[in-house]
This record gives structure tokens, sequence and C-alpha cells, in this order.
């Protein structure tokens, strides 16, 4: 069980929040002017890291606020929290 | 090869035993081979032998960073079946059971291939006219499948409660007669004694630390034990595909994610197919020690942490518990987890890579344990032959690309 802290509403546990994939790989601005393999990269491929990882969460059951969280994917311990545009 | 047959049990016994030899070699690592396989799992071990065995490559190496056997083929909950819904995926899968019905006789090795049938319920209408359709493209396929009515579930499963009065009724099922378990550790056991015994070196204690590559072709790899050259590589690394495909620069679509599986204290035989239920995520059986074994779904964020998140089993026991009130006071014996490469389309990929000489067999995610034999007789050509085999052909990385996505998310979500 992961205890997850929420920037706005402090540590929940994880059955509160929905999570959301790797963070920051923005849409692209221009999808038509991409090649398959660039809409592909975007679409599909992750880096799905071993260790330090930046991920997305919601908290659904609470604020239904995204945020960011920093985790290590081996031990799960939760490195940083934080909202988009400031760092966790 | 010491051949084990009963004569020779007889006649061994009769000597007390005392000349049997370990089931394979502790191979010397060598400078170089024309072929390393990285990871002795089931599907690496399976590839490694019919290699050797089919196509002549015995200059082949296996490298496991741990221990032989240690990842997902001792991890699973030792499911075989076929039915999956497109074409692509059943020819492949419906090859593999093919492989599972002589594998014993083929590896001289008893890997308990035990055919008890393997029951999918339904608990809604339209979960019901999902497996329908799926049992007629199965039955397109040549593949054995068959509806039955809840009365017919009922009587072949007593202990199932199929009243209508639960929160989520049985409302029909499907049937693979062929389908059933193996003993997933002796699958591994065997084709690592049989790839052994026709001169592949399995090498364990030994992790691949780098790939290094030469005007686009792989040459070598660095591993803890020191660098060892080859010019065709296999990547089967289940969970860990994304890193070891990162050191050669290739990006996957691969997530890892914690599964766990939970078996109870033996009990006396109550019921014999395996029993799976999409809905309320749970897949079932009885061992022939007379243990459940059970299986619960992926942790939803990215891990490869060996735990898993204890709320899912809170979730897979309610629903044992809803489905089989018999079982409601059974102890668990223990619970354990391995790290699946899950793909965007369930499918997995078998597939060269931009890089020459370097293939991958990863992606299988939930449900690789059933594919093993296939997995590894296509997998062993695509390396023979720098090509595909036609029965991986559409398992390509390219088709994240093209879009040809094998969508098998409603036959790959649940009984793993």
């Amino acid at each position: 069980m992961l205890l997850i802290p929420c920037p706005w509403c402090g540590p929940r546990e994880d059955d509160e929040f929905t999570f959301g994939g790797e963070a920051d790989f923005p849409r692209p601005a221009e999808p038509e002017a991409l090649t398959d393999e660039q809409w592909a990269d975007y679409l599909f491929m992750r880096d799905n890291r071993r260790g330090r990882h930046r991920e997305q969460w919601c908290h659904t059951a609470g604020c239904r606020r995204w945020f960011i969280v920093e985790r290590d994917t081996v031990t799960n311990e939760i490195l940083g929290a934080g909202t988009y545009g400031g760092s966790p | 090869m010491q051949f084990y047959s009963l004569p020779n049990l007889i006649r061994r016994g009769l000597r007390g035993h005392r000349d049997w030899t370990p089931a394979w070699r502790k191979a010397q690592l060598r400078p170089s081979y024309d072929v390393i396989i990285v990871g002795a799992g089931g599907h690496g071990l399976a590839t490694a032998y019919y290699l050797a065995k089919l196509h002549g490559v015995t200059n082949v190496a296996v490298l496991e960073r741990g221990w032989l056997g240690g990842g997902n083929i001792g991890r699973n909950t030792a499911i075989v079946r076929s039915n999956y819904l497109w074409d692509a995926s059943a020819h492949i899968y419906e090859f593999s059971l093919k492989l599972w019905e002589s594998l014993s006789q083929e590896l001289n090795y008893n890997v308990m291939f035990s055919q008890r049938g393997l029951l999918n319920i339904a608990h809604s209408e339209q979960e019901l006219h999902d497996l329908a359709r799926r049992v007629g493209a199965n039955r397109l396929n040549g593949i054995d499948a068959e509806l039955l009515s809840t009365e017919e579930i009922s009587k072949r499963v007593p202990v199932l409660n199929t009243s209508p009065d639960t929160r989520y009724p049985v409302l029909g099922g499907t049937l693979q007669r062929r389908g059933g378990v193996a003993r997933h550790d002796a699958v591994a056991w065997g084709y690592a004694r049989a790839a052994d015994a026709l001169g592949v070196d399995i090498v364990e204690n030994c992790e691949v630390t780098g790939i290094r590559t030469a005007n686009g072709r792989v040459t070598a790899l660095e591993t803890t034990r020191g660098e060892i050259r080859a010019g065709t590589v296999g990547l089967v690394v289940a969970g860990n595909a994304t890193v070891l495909a990162s050191m050669a620069g290739i990006r996957l679509p691969i997530l890892s994610h914690p599964l766990q599986a939970l078996v109870t204290e033996p009990l006396k035989p109550v019921f014999d197919p395996v029993v799976m239920s999409a809905a309320v995520h749970v897949y079932v059986h009885q061992t022939d020690r007379g243990e459940l074994v059970l299986g619960a779904g992926i942790d939803a964020p990215v891990s490869y942490d060996l735990n898993g998140n204890f709320r899912i089993i809170e979730h897979v026991l309610a629903a044992v518990c809803e489905l089989f009130p018999i079982f409601s006071r059974v102890r668990m014996l223990r619970q354990w987890a391995g790290t699946v490469d899950v793909c965007p389309d369930a499918s997995p990929i078998i597939s060269g890579t931009p890089i020459k000489g370097l293939f991958m067999n990863c992606g299988w995610g939930t449900g690789g344990f059933k594919a093993t034999p296939g997995s590894g007789w296509v997998f062993a050509h695509t390396l023979a032959h720098q090509e595909p085999h036609p029965l991986n052909e559409p398992f390509s990385l390219d088709r994240f690309t093209s879009g040809a996505l094998i969508d098998e998310h409603g036959a790959a979500a649940v009984a793993h």
C-alpha cells in the first residue's frame, strides 16, 4: 500500500488515487506534422524506468486534482510530490 | 544426458541411486558465442533448446542474472489455454498448446501437463455475448471451445455458487477442454536439461550491464563476468525488457507491473477445471496436491517491486469467497509477485529491432506461461534465420508504428 502525498490534501492511502502514468511527455503541438515513428513514440513508447520515476496521480476520491509524484519503482519509496510547473 | 525411464529408475535404484548426475552442467563461460540469449526463464530456455534441436545452432549461451527459473516462469499460476480472439494470437497460442500436449515426451521430463479443462464464466449479458463471439472465433481457427449454460457449469463445478441471488450471478460460460495447467518449474528445468544436453551453455549469476554495437550491428554484451562477443543476441527478460533495450537505445511500449498470486493450504479435491472470471477478476485451480492457486490482477502503478499491493489480495479473496463460499475459511499459505511486461495491446513482441542481430521476445505481460513452447519455437526460428517465423510476423515492434495492433484485452485481461 502506498501513502501518497497529495499537495493539497496531505498524505492519503493509495485507493483514493488514480495512477496516471509517466510524467513529462506533453502532447505534441502539431500532431499532423509528425512522422508515424514520432507519433508512435508519443502514443506508446515509455521510459518505464527502474528506479527514480516521475509520474502523474489524480486524487480521484479527494480534491480530484492532478499532480506529480517522484517514486522509486524498485522500493516504492515516495521521493517527493509537487504540482505541475513546480518541481516535486 | 541420463535418460529418465522406469527401467533406468529401477536399475539405478538397485545401485542405491548413487550414479545420477546433475540435470545440467555448470557451464564455463566462453568469450564468444554464435547466439546469446539473455534470461534463463521458460521462454529463453525454450528458445535455446529449439535453436539447438531444430536449427543446429549449438554454440549458444543463456545468461541469467539470478538463478535459472527464478523469474516469471516460477511465479505464474501455471495455466495453459489457447482461446484467444484474433487469428494472429489464436495461431501462436494454439501452436503452443499442441507442443504442450507432447512436451513431457519431447523433453524426457515430466512437466505434469494436465488438460483438466478451463472454464470462463460470465456475469453479465454483455460478457456472455463477448464469450460467445470468442467461441465462434476459436472454432473458426480450429480451437476447441464450447458455450455452457449455468446448469452445465454447476454440474461441472458444484462448489461454484451459481445461485441467481448473488451480487454477480453466473449467467453462463465457455469451456476449453484441452486447456489446463502444467508444473511451471519443471518446464524451465526440462528445457534447461534438454538444451544443455545439446551443448548450450547456461550461465547463472551473470548480469548484462551493456550492449555493444558497431555500424548498427550488435557485437558483444558487457556483463558482470566480462565482455562476451556474439553476432546475434535475443533479449528474453520479461519485466526488465525496457531496462535491457534501453542499453541499446531502443524504446519499447512496455510497462512493468507487479502481478500477484497466492496459494492455500491443501484441501481434498473439490473441483477439476481452472475457473476464471473476468468480471470479478479471479482465476483459480486446485493443484494435484490439493492447494488452491489463486491469481490476482496487476498493481496499477508501474513498479519492479516483488511484493505487490495488499489491496489486490483483499480484492481477489473477496471475489473467491463470493464465487466459492466453501473456501471462505481456507487459510493462505503464501503470496508472491512477479514483474510482468505489459504491452498496450496485451500481445507480445517477438521481433527484430533497429539494431541488426538484436532481437526481443517480450511483452507477454500477464499471460506468457502458456506460450512458452511456441514462443521458444518461433523465436529460435527468428534468431536462426534473422527473420520472423510466419507465426510471429504479426508480433513485430513495427506494429506500434503501422497501427496493426493485436488487441487481446478481452482474452488476456484475466486468467494469466
